[in-house]
């Protein structure tokens, strides 16, 4: 039990190390899902906010929180699901993306320069770094990517969808 | 209730969000393909999402304490206000194309027009809905013009859907007391003036896609007020049969 009250930067590094339930190499805090704890009266305010509308991460990753916060005998904190401003991949650091790229997940291109997919060469191979890659499905396995096909090794791999 | 015409307007809304996203999901695992199956599938689950912020939205409103599940799930046909064009069946993969598009025409413009509404909520999830709308539309009209521009066969097919399901296109743009209220307020959108926007960028696809637009003026209307057309009933018995079944089961 913790009963001095820890600084708001403190809880939200407590709860920022969650992995994403679906690209686990990713911590809520590398996906800009885990937007802010501020001390507003007498509690602890966490704002979390959706990649999408219908993000199936999101009831896992406020479980994750209560149960962390839990452990350390925090009660008083008000946990909410905001949507804005919309949560967007530009919101994605340099370290995410290369983390991305490492377990196999084509990195979002910025949303200034890929108003539309197409079979737009600047979406680099995750394995062999090759530009000549052609979409394949504008959905993938989970509403943040797209699938893509590599026409120097010849594998498929996910987009990570700019959105 | 001192806001039922927001609350009327909003459920509105999260009806045609809850009936567009049962109808893609009753796709699942009979897609055409495997990308296409995922295709309409995540697309409803995207409606899924949004209806459920706004019946979370429309139970505030409400001033009972009713749940998203209890709106989504436990009222009668008619107390459903969607207009009747999301109801309509998945005759074929052309009529499933056909309604998409049509929808995600209007359905850009109309939440591109609700993030600047003065309902601070509307705008907000508005803001999100957005950006998969577009996304929604681009790949609906992608499909428009490979099946009108393909093979003989496909194109008969998409033009015989487009023609089935244009009596359904008025009704997007109608607006009532309802509505006239809230513009007056800041709240709603003047769809009505959307209407010769969205013909105009129909028309565009069309000819690229080699179709003609239907001459037929012929227009159904109801959903908005609860009369819908008779696949309504089954479509909800799909629906709301597990929680009619089992009330307020959880897993
Ligand atoms: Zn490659």
């Amino acid at each position: 039990m913790v009963n001095t009250k820890l600084n708001s930067n403190h809880v939200f590094n407590l709860i920022s190390e969650i992995p994403d339930p679906e690209i686990p190499v990713l911590t809520i805090k590398d996906l800009g899902i885990l937007r802010d704890v501020k001390w507003m009266d007498n509690s602890y305010q966490i704002d979390i906010t959706p990649t999408y509308t219908a993000c199936p991460a999101i009831p896992f990753i406020s479980d994750e929180i209560k149960r962390i916060l839990n452990d350390y005998g925090i009660q008083n904190y008000k946990l909410s699901v905001v949507y804005e401003p919309a949560w967007s991949t530009d919101l994605l650091t340099t370290e995410a993306k290369l983390k991305l790229k490492q377990y196999g997940i084509a990195p979002p291109m910025h949303t200034s320069c890929a108003k539309k997919l197409d079979a737009s060469k600047q979406v680099q191979c995750p394995r062999c770094n090759s530009h000549k890659t052609t979409l394949l499905s504008q959905f993938g396995s989970t509403a943040c990517k797209a699938l893509y096909t590599c026409k120097s090794c010849k594998e498929v791999f996910d987009y990570f969808k700019c959105h | 209730m001192n806001n039922s015409e927001l609350y009327n307007y909003t459920l509105r809304l999260a009806d045609n969000a809850l009936i567009l996203g049962q109808r893609l999901s009753e796709l699942c695992s009979k897609g055409p393909f495997l990308e296409e199956d995922l295709a309409q599938t995540n697309i409803a689950l995207d409606y899924i999402g949004r209806a459920q912020s706004l019946y979370n939205y429309a139970a505030q409103l409400s001033g009972k304490p009713l749940s998203e599940d209890e709106l989504a799930y436990r009222r009668a046909e008619n107390n459903y206000y969607n207009v009747l064009l999301v109801e309509q069946p998945d005759e074929d993969f052309a009529h499933t194309i056909a309604r998409q598009f049509f929808y995600s025409v209007a359905d850009c413009l109309f939440y591109a027009e609700l993030t600047k509404s003065k309902n601070e909520t509307l705008a907000s999830i508005a803001k999100k809905v957005i950006k998969e709308s577009k996304y929604h539309l681009n790949h609906s009209s992608d499909w428009v013009k490979r099946l009108g521009g393909g093979t003989e066969l496909s194109h008969e097919k998409m033009q015989n859907a487009v023609n089935a399901l244009w009596m359904y296109t008025d009704e997007l743009f109608e607006i009532d007391d309802i509505e006239h209220k809230l513009i007056k307020e800041g709240v709603a959108v003047n769809s009505s003036n959307h209407k010769s926007l969205w013909l105009a960028e129909v028309t565009e696809v069309f000819k690229e896609a080699g179709l003609s637009v239907p001459e037929n003026n012929f227009m159904m209307t109801g959903g908005r007020s609860g009369n819908h057309s008779e696949h309504f009933g089954h479509l909800l018995s799909e629906l709301q049969y597990l929680q009619r079944a089992y009330p307020d089961a959880t897993w």
